[in-house]
């Protein structure tokens, strides 16, 4: 980051930290948890033991983290090295990203940014067509539809974890991520205890991956008709044969034709669906039982937007709920091709040209790599 | 702890303290060479263990056993002659035969129907042994999900995955069949370490000639195995497990054989490595060993796993020789460059 862009953005990350403090609760069990920090142009920083309120306060005002993360691991050591933490428990978790649901509205706020000569181009192409350098950079805005489709998946987990893995409502934490998705946090659930091996089979299980003809009742030779799943079976049974089947009505039609179809196809059909009724979740991260997760309530470097919990999340609008950066007027010179809306507000495109506009748009379009500060 | 009676102990043999069980019966050990009538139980005794070795399950049939103490007499003079022998190849398969035969009981005393005692004494020993809380639900069994998956990770047939299961409200629904499936290798470990250890007697005369000819047996299973030192620390260990004559999990058979079938080694050279698993079985190695290599069934030939993957199934032991590597084919090559 440049220096006038570092000294705008961490004037604007302190006095967020300053003022919103109270949106910062410190996790429970605090002190059993793993803590770091990045700065601006820094590196990581982790095995930080943070114990209470004013201790957590103390290390934002005093390094104005680009970013802040907290474990979801549980330690008896957790500010000593990796191999002598003692780990204890870990929550899950699970990271649900827009870019990862490739909505057709992906290319329409997705742009190339040349890191040699910083030429923007919204045609993507793997060298700059102004100054032919590879070193190409992708940048992207979220759209109200991203948000949309991520929700969905949020609340398609949730339904999952609620009804298949009988985590109770209160248990489950969702928040929007401060950039372009939502983290649900699941805290002191019977998974607690699992490692990375068994997190692996729980991802399997919400992304709908492995799964094989025989647990829908295909089987290799001479299926029975009787065995085949019904609309109204539970989980992925159910939710299966809803896709294959359409409707109850429909069920003998299509059910003598994937028979005579054989059990091949009907296990490239279930490869398929994964991609259309598996959670798309972030594998690595539900597995990752040491992982150190953006902590609620923190900015995101990637947006300047808050994490915040969503307790309806049909109702959360994270260009205006998560934006909390004041709207101080700030001059930037800005080279944003498309449009995006924050606080209500409409914004751009602009085409490298100095604006005044607030902080807190100044500070998003910065994050986001397409302005300067001025 | 359980407390179980003769017929019950006669099922699940291991579950008994052996120098106490004898106690209270009023034997020594001494008698089981003096006393005519319970001579016949030594023989009884070193049958079991034969039986064991060739991978067979040894029958009780307990249903209409007129004397269930001498099921239980048999297995603990068993656990004794090992013991006394030594010979560790013979202990993995002991256990490993036992557990089978247990397995057996497990799954009828779990699904009968008539006799509500047998079944809670299944779950209560499945509870007890390996913290499986199993209830029973019309005709299936339910586990909860989170002590699923720490046994059924284990497993790595698709249909042991949880996507492959029903599950209802935080429980996985199984047949008993399943459920004691589940703890198959737990329970095999669990009775190996119970023999390993319990105390070994002092040698009598009368178990002398036994026990000479257990050594003799056991001494049939082992193998001279050449481990090269450019070999990388996972495969080491993958064969001196093999080599004790443990059971070396399907993850650790797959990363051997297809390491050494990688560094070029036939299907013929490596097969006898594998004389020593608990469940040996040429034809099936070899045929194995063929559709590893890809020169059976589909004709896919099968990669060595890469360093991640050996490391995700706990069989990962990285000295500091492995650096830099991320398939432990390149353990070898990497020294070469080196040398």
């Amino acid at each position: 980051m440049l220096e006038q862009d570092l000294k705008l953005v961490e004037g604007a990350f302190k006095k967020y930290y300053f003022d919103h403090f109270d949106m910062i609760p410190i996790p429970e069990r605090a002190s059993e948890r793993e803590f770091g920090y990045q700065k601006f142009n820094g590196g990581m920083n982790r095995h930080i033991s943070i114990r209470s309120n004013e201790e957590l306060r103390l290390m934002l005002i005093t390094h104005i983290p680009s970013d802040v993360y907290c474990s979801n691991a549980y330690y008896s050591f957790p500010n000593l090295s990796m191999s002598e933490k003692d780990w204890k428990e870990a929550d899950l978790i699970f990271d649900i990203d827009s870019k990862d649901l490739n909505l057709e509205c992906r290319k329409d706020h997705t742009c190339s940014k040349c890191l040699s000569c910083g030429e923007i181009s919204i045609i993507q192409s793997s060298f700059c067509k102004s100054c032919k350098s590879t070193k190409i950079e992708k940048k992207s805005l979220t759209c109200k539809n991203c948000i949309n489709g991520a929700k969905n998946e949020v609340i398609k987990l949730n339904k999952i974890l609620e009804d298949e893995l009988a985590i109770s409502k209160e248990k489950i934490h969702a928040y929007f991520s401060g950039n372009e998705g939502f983290h649900v946090h699941i805290t002191n659930s019977a998974y607690q205890q699992l490692g990375a091996r068994e997190r692996n089979e729980l991802v399997d299980y919400v992304m709908f991956r492995g799964a094989i003809p025989e647990t829908f009742g295909m089987k290799k030779s001479q299926p029975t008709r009787s065995f085949f799943v019904e609309l109204d079976d539970i989980g992925w049974r159910g939710r299966v044969a809803k896709h294959i089947f359409g409707s109850k009505s429909m069920r003998a039609k299509v059910l003598t034709e994937t028979i005579s179809n054989g059990y091949s196809i009907f296990q490239q059909k279930l490869d398929a669906l994964k991609d259309t009724i598996g959670i798309k979740i972030d594998p690595n991260v539900t597995i990752d039982i040491h992982r150190i997760f953006r902590l609620p309530g923190s900015l995101n470097s990637k947006s300047g937007m808050s994490k915040i919990p969503c307790e309806h999340i049909e109702k959360i609008n994270p260009f205006t709920d998560a934006c909390i950066i004041d709207d101080e007027k700030t001059d930037v010179l800005a080279n944003c091709p498309f449009q995006f809306t924050l606080k209500n507000r409409k914004f751009g495109p602009y085409s490298n040209e100095k604006i005044n506009i607030p902080k807190y748009a100044a500070i998003y379009l910065i994050c986001k790599g397409l302005a300067n500060a001025v | 702890m359980l407390n179980l009676g003769t017929d019950e102990i006669a099922k699940y043999p291991f579950l008994a303290e052996a120098g106490q069980y004898l106690k209270d019966k009023g034997f020594s050990l001494e008698q089981f060479g003096t006393d005519p009538d319970l001579k016949p139980i030594l023989d009884k005794a070193y049958n079991r263990i034969e039986i064991a070795t060739t991978g067979k399950i040894y029958r009780s049939d307990i249903e209409s056993l007129g004397d269930l103490d001498l099921e239980v007499f048999s297995f603990l003079l068993a656990v004794i002659l090992l013991k006394l022998s030594g010979m560790t190849t013979l202990i993995r398969r002991f256990s490993l035969a036992e557990a089978r035969r247990a397995e057996k009981y497990l799954e009828k005393d779990l699904g009968d129907l008539s006799n509500k005692t047998n079944e809670e004494l299944a779950t209560k020993i499945i509870k007890e042994l390996f913290s499986i809380d199993v209830q029973k639900k019309d005709n299936f069994f339910i586990i909860p999900i989170s002590d699923y998956l720490k046994h059924a990770v284990n497993f790595h047939e698709r249909e042991w995955k949880l996507i492959n299961r029903r599950v209802e409200n935080g429980k996985v629904i199984l047949t008993s069949h399943e459920t004691v499936r589940l703890i198959r290798k737990e329970l095999d470990n669990y009775i190996a370490h119970k023999i390993h250890s319990s105390g070994t007697p002092s040698m009598l005369d009368f178990l002398k000639k036994p026990v000479e000819r257990l050594v003799s047996l056991g001494k049939t299973f082992s193998v001279p195995i050449f481990v090269s030192t450019e070999y990388p620390p996972c495969i080491k260990h993958a064969i001196d497990v093999l080599d004790k004559g443990e059971n070396l999990p399907h993850s650790g058979r797959f990363l051997l054989a297809t390491y050494l079938l990688g560094i070029g080694q036939t299907v013929e050279k490596i097969a006898p490595l594998f004389k020593n698993a608990p469940d040996y079985n040429e034809r099936i190695t070899l045929y194995q060993l063929n559709h590893l290599k890809g020169s059976s069934g589909s004709g896919t030939e099968y990669k060595c796993p890469s360093c991640e993957r050996v490391k995700s199934k706990d069989l990962c032991f990285a000295t500091s020789d492995c650096d830099g590597i991320i398939n432990p084919l390149q353990f070898k090559k990497k020294k070469t460059v080196n040398a």
